[in-house]
């Protein structure tokens, strides 16, 4: 038996390094993984309390969610593609103009 | 005590993985310890009975999307990331606020979540019923993501691809 909080916390804990790692890396395509890794906490913390409540629906929702993340995915490493082909880089610091 | 020893072991290996991925200069590094943290959420998916979720999740997530990302760092040619410089006011106010806040949060959730436990594959998701659920209940739901991807796909297709190549009309004028 384990109590739910300890699957929510760790829930919290990856959903807080998503956040570190959006807010502080300079890479655009971590800045991306860190995004998939706060979706990843989510996804744990619906499935736990999907467990706990006795209710599929919250199983369902992760199908919705990977759906949303994976569409989410291509279309963004598409505008990544289409980023550094336009400025050679993928340091967000070097992109800050709107348009070239 | 078993669920009680791999829900540690796993939890441990997850953290491990996302905190690998911040520190982590380089952007493959970071791509393969998010593949370790996908794998070890697919084990505490199973041990919470969610076995279609744990199996979407290796072949969805560690399989597919983690592909795209290491096949878009290769195609990018991406190196190690360069530092920039960040603010002393942020590191000085912005550690110890995430650790109370992390607290904080841990604390009220130890607390006041009623201290429910689950027992090892507490709820059982099955592919069959969780197919009814999606197919009855969640249609309408399953619908509009089908148009999303949809959107998605050719949106991808188009920002992906050349100015010049056919995908993209050129303008008449």
């Amino acid at each position: 038996m384990v109590p739910v909080s300890y699957y929510l916390i760790l829930s919290g804990i990856l959903f807080a390094c998503g956040v570190i790692g959006f807010l502080i890396k300079r890479n655009i395509i971590t800045i991306f993984m860190s995004i998939e890794l706060m979706l990843n906490g989510v996804n744990l913390s619906f499935v736990a309390f999907a467990a706990q409540w006795h209710q599929l629906s919250g199983q369902v929702f992760v199908f919705f969610v990977m759906v949303v993340a994976a569409a989410e995915t291509a279309v963004g490493l598409a505008i990544i593609i289409a980023v550094f082909r336009t400025r050679e880089t993928l340091n967000v610091d070097q992109v800050n103009l709107l348009k070239l | 005590m078993l669920h009680l020893v791999l829900f540690l072991i796993f939890g441990l290996i997850c953290v491990t993985g996302a905190i690998n991925l911040l520190v982590q200069k380089h952007p493959i590094s970071s791509a393969l310890s998010l593949v370790v943290v996908m794998a070890s959420l697919a084990v505490e998916y199973l041990l919470l009975g969610a076995e279609f979720v744990a199996a979407v999740q290796v072949i969805v997530y560690a399989g597919a999307v983690m592909v795209l990302f290491v096949f878009v760092i290769m195609l990018l040619n991406a190196g190690e990331e360069e530092s920039t410089k960040g603010s002393r006011v942020a590191l000085i106010l912005g550690v110890p606020g995430v650790l109370a806040g992390g607290l904080l949060v841990a604390w009220v959730l130890i607390n006041h979540s009623g201290g429910n436990s689950v027992s090892l594959g507490a709820l059982p998701g099955y592919p069959k019923t969780i197919g009814m659920l999606l197919f009855h209940e969640f249609l309408l739901p399953f619908e509009v993501t089908s148009i999303l991807v949809l959107i998605a796909i050719m949106g991808a297709v188009f920002l992906a691809s050349r100015p010049d190549s056919p995908a993209r009309p050129r303008k008449e004028n």
